[in-house]
């Protein structure tokens, strides 16, 4: 499994953003991220590396202290998103039944629905400003896919010998859920864990886009919206929009790396095919 | 197809609908305040003295219904949903949300049909061309650029474009703003401004899009590579070419179509992130006005008809894959 080189990689790169993101607050003045530090629009220079926004923030210092906030509305959303979706999947598929027909009903239509159009609803009712708001939001919307995947998983492997084996022995479905289903699951539960974070840090930045959600704390999408807000395009400054799409590129890339690792383990047909 | 099948399908479509609407009526109840309460403080907040408040507030409750049980606001809301009556829209008050909608979502759906059918085809035969062997080198590593950029949000990619193919090379119109103002009439002037603006969001959903379909393709190419009845073809000596068209691709394809039903709802919200990158006056354009402004009414509209659309599309592709498969029948497993 270690010697896998996208799985290796995707931590990499996601490593690294987690260091800058823990890191790069240490080195750098906080009160660089507010308005007014220095003159506005500045190219990059020996004193802002990143040049400074149209009212005067230092960019690098608002991509150092915005890294943290944008991964933790993927940490947060996507442990709700999986927590959810890993219980239901199990109940789903391990009692089956009527319980198995409305939860897959449920997670059919929540599938159907588009997640961002629902969080713009949500969010634009509720207000809400936070990043843990927002999370939550995100997270509470997307245990559907999980689910669906924890499901299928859950069947194939309660036909399978060791489940018999184990309701022979007089384990109750508790102690066969957690101690026999779950530990087979990881693979499936991190990877829909990790797909998770994206779609949730995908979504946020998506809904800030559309100017709503947590404008106010130092974050990707709030970058890029007041890079848009701006004019940054139409005035030629790469140095506001650039950073924050290099970051999420970085970082999209490094979860896809991992999730196409993953799945490489799981169906091992697909592994190795040098083409 | 079974009778049943088909009626579980179109149940799961009034759900879905029903769901949606309900949502609509729930949430603006579930949050503090009422909206015109809340406009009267936007417009006390902007300078202006607005007097009997009380009054005017009491007048508005009763002349929208809002003093009537809950339960009667509901099956009257439902109704009103159903005829895709939203009422006005805020910031341009006296159009309806519904009028909005109907002059902006042709050119959403235009928009995604064609790019959604380019990039599920583009798709398939880029991913049924990796597994063989004659397909050139280039080819191979346009396709594996397109499955790494897969997992970026279409929002990023049409970024991306918009400064290097909009403002550095000028090659296409950067925003769709001042094209759609100056189009009259159906003529090919008109036509010619529409592929003009239309191309850079539709390259972004393209670039987007294509590679998964591809890696997708090619994860199923190699699955049946394995099976039985290929080995067999090629024991009875068919060519390559044969193996490949009728006898590999044409069983990976299944699984495909299944999953454009379920990518429908990834591509609408990813399309409508990429209008408003270029400003192109679709759905996604008027949902960033909606949201700028607080336009309650049209935000409640536009979401609404967006889960509309998505429904359609996967009852479509769901009615459609029993007539490619014969195997799929509704059973409880």
């Amino acid at each position: 499994m270690l010697a896998n080189w996208k799985l290796m990689l995707g931590f990499l790169l996601l490593g690294l953003l987690a260091i800058g993101a823990l890191g790069g607050p240490r080195l750098i003045d906080e009160a660089a991220t507010q308005p007014l530090y220095a003159s506005f629009n500045k190219p990059p220079s020996a004193a802002h590396p990143l040049g400074t926004d149209d009212v005067g923030r230092d960019l690098l210092a608002l991509l150092v202290y915005g890294l943290w906030p944008t991964l933790s509305i993927g940490l947060i959303a996507g442990t709700l998103g999986t927590g959810i979706g890993t219980a239901l999947g199990l109940i789903s598929g391990y009692f089956r039944g009527p319980v198995d027909l409305v939860i897959r009903t449920l997670s059919d239509i929540v599938l159907t629905i588009p997640l961002l159009v629902v969080l713009i609803l949500v969010a634009s009712f509720t207000r809400t400003t936070t990043i843990t708001g927002t999370a939550l939001i995100v997270g509470l919307l997307a245990w559907a896919g999980p689910t669906r995947a924890i499901r299928a998983q859950t069947l194939s492997l309660r036909e399978r010998a060791f489940i018999r084996v184990a309701k022979l022995t007089g384990m109750n479905d508790f102690e066969i859920i957690f101690l026999d289903l779950l530990p087979n699951l990881l693979p499936y539960i991190l990877a829909g864990f990790i797909d998770a974070i994206a779609g949730g840090i995908l979504a946020s930045v998506g809904l800030q886009l559309l100017g709503i959600g947590p404008l106010l704390i130092p974050n990707m999408g709030m970058t890029l919206n007041s890079a848009f807000a701006g004019g940054a395009m139409i005035r030629g400054y790469w140095w506001w929009w650039a950073p924050p799409v290099i970051v999420l590129t970085v970082l999209f890339l490094a979860t896809f790396l991992i999730t196409l690792a993953l799945d490489e383990i799981a169906n091992p047909r697909l592994r190795g095919n040098a083409a | 197809m079974s009778i049943r099948y088909i009626a579980f399908r179109l149940f799961i479509f009034a759900l879905i609908i029903w769901v949606a609407a309900s949502l609509n009526f729930l949430l603006p109840r579930l949050v503090p305040g009422d909206p015109i309460t809340a406009m009267l403080n936007r417009l006390e907040d902007q300078g202006m003295a607005v007097t009997n408040q009380v009054e005017l507030i009491a007048a508005y409750r009763e002349r929208f219904g809002l003093n009537a049980p809950l339960g009667v606001q509901y099956v009257r809301y439902l109704a009103a949903v159903l005829r895709f009556d939203f009422g006005y829209s805020i910031t341009s008050f006296p159009t309806t949300v519904a009028s909005i909608i109907s002059a902006s979502l042709p050119w959403t759906i235009g928009l995604l049909s064609v790019t959604t059918l380019l990039a599920f085809t583009i798709g398939i035969i880029l991913g049924a061309l990796f597994m063989w062997r004659g397909t050139p080198l280039l080819l191979r590593l346009v396709t594996w650029f397109l499955i790494i950029i897969a997992p970026l949000p279409y929002y990023l990619i049409a970024i991306v474009l918009l400064f290097l193919l909009g403002f550095t090379l000028r090659w296409l119109p950067a925003t769709s703003a001042s094209l759609v103002n100056q189009m009259s009439g159906f003529n090919w002037e008109s036509i010619s401004k529409i592929i003009n603006m239309s191309t850079l969001p539709a390259l972004s959903i393209l670039l987007a899009a294509v590679g998964s379909w591809a890696l997708g393709m090619r994860a199923m190419m190699i699955t049946v590579q394995g099976e039985d009845y290929i080995t067999l073809a090629r024991a009875k000596g068919l060519s390559e070419r044969r193996i490949m068209l009728g006898y590999a691709m044409r069983n990976a394809l299944l699984p495909q179509v299944t999953a454009l039903g379920i990518s429908l709802a990834t591509v609408v919200s990813g399309a409508t992130l990429v209008e408003v990158v270029f400003l192109y006056p679709g759905i996604g354009r008027a949902l960033l006005t909606a949201t700028n402004n607080l336009d309650y009414p049209l935000i409640q509209g536009i979401t609404f008809i967006l889960v509309v659309s998505v429904a359609v599309g996967v009852l479509i592709v769901d009615l459609i894959y029993p007539l490619l498969d014969p195997r799929i029948t509704y059973e409880r497993r």
